[in-house]
């Protein structure tokens, strides 16, 4: 009776034990995301020096896929630059429309756990909520850099 | 010792696996899930399908404009279906049926031709925390429109509502209460006697959103002494599409149209027009005459049962269910512990997994239940909960279901993550 679950082990302990889900006081960059059907939301802090995600956290409510999706794209971009980040963005985008190379998805590590819910047309927006949010922030920033 | 008991109340409960009534409905045939969401829309048996169907077949014209034979049977079709709604609301007269979409635009009617016209700033409109958003937001419009106050009927956390709770709110101001008599949250029933009888000692008029209850209890507006009362045909195994309101006959003929154009007129000039009496004025356009004979349909196939057997059935099935989530730890169900104050909804939270997880992890095992706040964001921030499952059952239900559903629901946890 019981069928598997795209809830695997990796989603589960990235929505148990988040590593990222705390504030960040001193962020340059902060900004709310919101799904208004299903009421997730986080908020979004990133600080980006010369161009490089140098750290980020997040703050949120909402169901496992949103949180714990939050918690593995800033595992995968910390440490990188805003263009290597949005690129990977992009490659997360796609794998959950079902429209991303293996080698691609290889590339998103731990974030690759949530490949299946391209299947779950329901629970498209909970998994990029955090991915938008970034883009949106990371879109600003090279906004401001380019000044 | 726990199989022992599961296993007695089985047997005990062995009747409800064999389940007469769901060979009627062909969904079942090709989709093998337990459907647990029948408080957002029904199974339709196949009479119903069929009534649809023959009316488009047989009967299908214009109604109420042609003057050829197959119109003139159209109408018949279309005003026969009003008959049998009047019966089964016991309304004294079959113009006070009027056919709407669903219950969202009979509230909507009602607010736009009673509220606007007839509500005035220094008045207060009660609604109940309880209530769907389609029997909030309309009054929310009113009193932005009329200046008229929104006052909330307070309830407690089972839903039930106090003498004191009901004086407090109903005062010499209101002149309009709309509630539900069924929470479609917490399936629990408000006490629509004493509210009517508050509401018209103080002159007020009172619209029923029966959307919830309509499906499982017989209804008579005029025992219940209601102004308004609205249910949508989709909830009650009906074809989804048509809706209906009850109004009292004196105040429908008081009140102005809702929608104006075709169909609702007795002449037109250049620059007026005349309207058509009751049912019509509130009928603009080409009518649903299709859905409402499936509606008839589904009145006759519900009325064939009987209220008594649909309610023995849910009552019986829903405490089997609560007595099962009793069982599992970390489930905390919202509402009254007794099944027969459910009316079949049993809305649950799962301790550490959001509900829209719950809910997909139950659809992998084919169990069809809705999460979310269920339109009744206000309920849900005072019950402290922002989201919840729902579990709905219906008289196609069986004791299978049921067991899927318990076995699904006590797998969550482990699921997502958590140690035994």
């Amino acid at each position: 009776m019981e069928n598997r679950t795209f809830y695997n082990a990796v989603l589960t302990e990235h929505n148990l034990h988040p590593m990222y889900k705390h504030d960040l006081e001193d962020a340059d960059f902060t900004l709310e995301g919101v799904n208004p059907s299903c009421g997730d939301h986080i908020t979004l802090k990133l600080k980006i020096t010369d161009g490089v995600i140098t750290g980020g956290a997040f703050v949120g409510d909402g169901c496992a896929i949103s949180q714990a999706s939050a918690d593995m794209m800033l595992e995968l971009v910390i440490g990188r630059t805003q263009k290597e980040a949005v690129r990977l963005s992009d490659i997360f985008l796609r794998m959950i429309k079902g429209n991303a190379s293996e080698q691609e998805i290889e590339e998103l590590e731990e974030a690759s756990a949530l490949r299946d819910i391209s299947h779950m047309p329901a629970r498209v927006k909970c998994a990029v909520l955090g991915w938008h949010t970034m883009k949106e922030i990371l879109k600003e920033a090279s906004g401001t850099a380019d000044q | 010792m726990a199989d022992k008991a599961a296993d007695k109340s089985m047997k005990e409960n062995r009747w409800l696996l064999e389940n007469p009534y769901r060979k009627d409905f062909p969904i079942f045939r090709s989709w093998e899930g337990a459907y647990l969401d029948s408080a957002a829309t029904a199974q339709r048996p196949a009479c119903v399908i069929q009534a649809e169907q023959t009316f488009y077949e047989r009967h299908n014209a214009n109604p109420l404009r042609g003057f050829y034979d197959l119109s003139l049977e159209a109408t018949d079709c279309y005003e026969k279906a009003r008959r049998a709604v009047q019966e089964f609301l016991h309304a004294a007269h079959p113009e006070e049926i009027i056919f709407t979409r669903n219950t969202t635009e009979s509230l909507n009617l009602v607010a736009y031709s009673y509220g606007l016209h007839n509500l005035h700033a220094g008045d207060e409109i009660v609604v109940s925390i309880l209530e769907h958003h389609s029997n909030l937001l309309p009054w929310q419009m009113v009193s932005a429109r009329t200046g008229a106050a929104l006052r909330f009927l307070e309830c407690g956390p089972d839903g039930t509502v106090t003498d004191e709770q009901l004086s407090e709110a109903i005062t010499e101001r209101t002149k309009l209460v709309a509630v539900a008599q069924v929470s479609n949250v917490l399936g629990s029933l408000m006490p629509i006697e004493k509210i009517v009888k508050l509401a018209h000692e103080q002159g007020a008029a009172v619209i029923l959103d029966a959307a919830q209850s309509a499906p499982h209890l017989p209804i008579s507006v005029q025992e219940l002494n209601v102004d308004f009362l609205a249910f949508s045909g989709h909830k009650l195994m009906g074809p989804m599409g048509i809706g209906v309101l009850y109004g009292r006959r004196e105040l429908l003929e008081k009140m102005p149209p809702f929608l104006t154009g075709g169909e609702m007129i007795a002449s037109v000039s250049r620059r007026e027009a005349v309207f058509a009496p009751l049912p019509q004025k509130f009928e603009a356009g080409t009518v649903n005459a299709a859905g409402a004979a499936g509606l008839q349909a589904a009145i006759e196939y519900l009325q064939d049962i009987g209220f008594e057997e649909i309610q023995r059935r849910e009552e019986k099935l829903t405490e089997y269910v609560l007595r099962g989530m009793e069982e599992i730890p970390h489930i905390h169900v919202l509402g009254s512990k007794k099944a027969k104050e459910h009316c079949g909804i049993i809305t649950f939270t799962v301790d550490g997994v959001h509900s829209h997880d719950v809910s997909s992890i139950l659809d992998t095992d084919h169990v069809a239940v809705r999460a979310g706040h269920h339109c009744a964001q206000p309920l849900m921030e005072y019950l402290g909960v922002p989201a919840a499952v729902r579990a709905s059952l219906y008289l196609y239900n069986t004791a299978e279901d049921a067991d899927r559903f318990l076995q699904s629901v006590s797998t969550v946890r482990r699921r997502m993550g958590y140690g035994e």
